[in-house]
């Protein structure tokens, strides 16, 4: 209902129009066999496994599940090509191979884009605006560091380390494969790589853009499966480095795993970020980044903000503008442009986010839910918060990776430092102010890998990303994100 | 233009009219003046444009008018920009082996000098969003503030070409001048002016915007003294002038204060003439500090 405050009830008069991507233009095969040694070959295994549509649980295709055999095979592919061709390579034209796939992904960007939001759930919007286009700037942006990398490391001879390990994660599919594969291969390396088994699909096509591009084969594998085709990957001894996105559990274990051996690892784990709004920030802005920093790609981001610190004076008029705000949002079609929130990835999640839910109501949150209806079929929930919450409260405390914020108060500068950093992570986090004083003081203090000023949820190749404390180990991106696939030496 | 139908029903082919390039257009010179570029035989090649002070003025407008619009254009975009400028290169190899040979190269050196050609526009693509990285400080100062170094463009460059490196001395000195934003004004090689001419059109479908890149062909001696003068221009790059001719330029260049950046015996078929350093010879180090407190 409109208020005199509320500016953002339209009374039912306006109503969005579908508009649907279409799909007639992208082509999902029935069966999707591995990639290894430049070939789609059948697995092992003899075994596939079904994905789905999560907004409509449909099934999109069938997967081979790669076995220990399957990876075994993959491993050895990798280092035949990093024996033979890749390593060898002037490093110019690694560079050239790997704009080739930047310049490949361009041209099949909006396939790319349907795809991703099919088989993830995620609005087509943001496939289209985000994963797809920054997946392709991160193979174009690495691609340039190939012949260039004496100048990254001054003082310091670099070698590539060999074969790459790499298992990423569900929520961003393509962009942290690009994440992983394009820096690897600029520093000299070879892949396997294993995709998250709910969305294995555009991994698929990048291997045949790897195809299409030319790539000495074996230089690229991609062996889909899930946790225990990544089990044997993080295992096999012809693994020289282990790069893994995903759970602060799993990550546990893979450190665990790796221990007492010599395999080079990086870690991009959970996080709980907190966003701060001081009472000199800019409102409007700050509640669009609360929105982005929760409800982006349906909360399925490690660096979500989804602990929200708000300075007491203003906090009442910020949770009423957040509320407002939150009564627009469209949960939906992913595939429709209009879509802010699309399709939780799969139903483990869906039950996964569920349960908090009821964990907060429990622990005596008040949770508060948009009213936006949602379809029948397919894995869905609506943009959540919880006021009335503590610093001991497990939504507080937990990563739940789906749209609910946890929301606190504080007054002083302090007091919003010290709870910001009460948390095993140390991802990400956010800072909202008008004194630019105040923004340096608080990247200072905060505990975490990259903080966003007056802002939310940025992402650039050339700019580093990865966690403190238990948010994980090392980063990727920038020139920082060479480091994790090179072996630094003294220069002889 | 000394191309002959040799007789029959051969068809005639039509000769190119080798123009210069200021604003992304392709003028004559404003002075209707040209030289004759003759190939071993004395036969004459072309009639090429002597372009004058007038045409080096207009081309320095025109830089400085493109020039904020480049430099404020994004890293990745000016990097994906030069990507694009080897694209068009490499879909005209033949015709820049082609032409080279026609003033003199022989057949492999051409070969080899329009492959480091495109190699080195992919280098300095490369290089648009890491020579940043590479070359800005955060400067750990003792009081309570942030304080940091980053590059800036220094502006417009004046770039007096080598004159035995027709194409390849041309990219490698335009292209870390432009990948850093800044924007120029080029003499062509004297001698081997054809190749520059003909790089102006590859800029011209590469997405370069009109005066990011303008190109005059002349006579090094006339020119050279309004490269170096010219009060609206920020730098000089001068390539194989020695003695009283380097002189003059750092003199002239004085009048403003030009940066002055002199290089001369490079073998620019080398790949270690290929470096970050010639990007930062025309930026300027911009430090900025920022209180840190509550």
């Amino acid at each position: 209902m409109a208020t005199p405050e509320n500016k953002l009830a339209f009374e039912g008069g306006w109503e969005y129009s579908p508009a649907p991507e279409s799909t007639d233009h992208i082509k999902v095969a029935k069966k999707y066999e591995l990639f290894i040694g430049g070939d789609f070959v059948a697995p092992q295994s003899g075994k596939y496994f079904d994905t789905i549509n999560p907004a409509t649980e449909q099934r999109l295709s069938r997967v081979a599940l790669a076995n220990a055999a399957d990876v075994d095979k993959a491993v050895k592919a990798a280092r035949k090509a990093y024996n033979g061709p890749w390593s060898r390579m002037k490093p110019a034209d690694r560079g050239k191979y790997i704009y080739r796939i930047a310049r490949i992904i361009q041209e099949r960007a909006r396939e790319f884009a349907a795809i991703e939001s099919l088989d993830g759930g995620k609005p087509i919007r943001e496939a289209r605006d985000v994963d797809v286009p920054l997946a392709a700037a991160h193979f174009f942006y690495y691609a340039g560091w190939a012949d260039k990398l004496e100048y990254a490391f001054p003082g310091r001879r670099t070698r590539p380390l060999g074969v790459a390990g790499q298992i990423i994660p569900w929520n961003f599919p393509l962009l942290m494969a690009a994440w992983k594969v394009a820096p690897a291969l600029a520093c000299g390396n070879t892949v396997v790589l294993k995709p998250a088994e709910t969305t294995p699909l555009t991994a698929m096509k990048l291997a045949e853009v790897i195809a299409d591009a030319g790539l000495p084969e074996g230089v690229v594998n991609v062996v889909t499966g899930a946790g225990d085709t990544g089990a044997h990957l993080v295992s096999h001894p012809g693994v020289d480095k282990i790069a893994f996105t995903g759970s602060t559990e799993v990550g546990r274990i893979i450190q665990r795993a790796l221990a007492g051996g010599t395999k080079k690892y990086t870690l991009e784990l959970g996080g709980k970020a907190a966003n701060i709004i001081f009472a000199d920030a800019a409102i409007d802005e700050a509640v669009e980044g609360i929105v982005n920093g929760i409800f982006f790609n349906q909360g399925h981001v490690c660096c979500a903000g989804s602990r929200l610190f708000v300075q007491e004076s203003v906090a009442e008029q910020v949770i009423r503008k957040l509320k407002d705000r939150m009564e627009t949002l469209i949960v939906g079609d992913p595939l429709d442009k209009n879509t802010d929130i699309g399709a939780i990835n799969s139903k483990a999640q869906l039950q996964k986010i569920e349960s908090y839910l009821e964990i907060g109501r429990q622990e005596g949150g008040d949770m508060y839910q948009s009213s936006c209806p949602v379809p029948d079929k397919g894995y869905w929930c609506r943009p959540t918060i919880f006021t009335g919450v503590s610093q001991s409260n497990r939504v507080v405390q937990e990563e739940i990776f789906g749209p609910v914020l946890a929301i606190q108060t504080f007054r002083t500068f302090d007091e919003a430092m010290s709870k910001a950093n009460n948390t095993p992570y140390g991802l990400s986090g956010g800072v909202w102010t008008d004194k630019g004083a105040k923004i340096f003081k608080m990247t200072q203090g905060i505990r975490a890998g990259v903080v966003w000023a007056n802002t939310f949820n940025k992402f650039d190749p050339t700019s580093p990303f990865g966690g403190y404390k238990e948010s994980g180990v090392g980063r990727e991106g920038g020139l920082h994100g060479l480091d994790a696939y090179l072996g630094l030496e003294a220069q002889s | 233009m000394t191309t002959k139908a040799r007789g029959g029903n051969q068809r005639v082919p039509v000769a190119k009219t080798y123009k210069i390039y200021i604003d992304g257009k392709f003028p004559r010179t404003e002075s209707g003046r040209y030289f004759v570029l003759e190939d071993n035989k004395g036969r004459v090649i072309a009639n090429v444009c002597r372009s004058s002070r007038k045409d080096f003025r207009n081309a320095t407008v025109a830089a400085r008018k493109a020039q904020p619009g480049w430099a404020g254009s994004s890293a990745y975009l000016r990097g994906q920009i030069l990507y694009r400028i080897a694209e068009m290169l490499e879909g005209r190899r033949e015709q820049f082996i082609a032409e080279l040979q026609l003033q003199g190269t022989t057949q492999r050196a051409a070969r080899t000098e329009v492959d480091a050609s495109i190699d080195r526009l992919i280098y300095f693509a490369g290089w648009a969003d890491k020579y940043q990285q590479v070359f800005s400080a955060v400067n750990p100062v003792a009081s309570s503030h942030f304080n940091f170094s980053v590059l800036e463009p220094t502006g417009v460059v004046s770039i007096i070409a080598p004159d035995d490196s027709g194409l390849l001395g041309l990219v490698s000195n335009v292209a870390p001048t432009i990948v850093g934003g800044n924007t120029c004004v080029v003499l062509a090689s004297e001698s081997m002016p054809l190749s520059a001419v003909s790089f102006a059109e590859v800029l011209h479908a590469s997405d370069v915007p009109a005066g990011v890149v303008n190109l005059l062909t002349g006579m090094r001696s006339e020119l050279t003294e309004h490269f170096a003068s010219h009060m609206d221009v920020n730098a000089i790059v001068f390539c194989d002038a020695a003695g009283s001719t380097a002189r003059t330029i750092q003199e002239l260049a004085s009048d403003n204060i030009k940066r002055v950046v002199a290089r001369g015996g490079i073998d620019w078929r080398s790949e270690a003439s290929q470096h970050p350093y010639l990007i930062r010879d025309t930026q300027e180090v911009k430090t900025t500090w920022h209180p840190i407190g509550v």
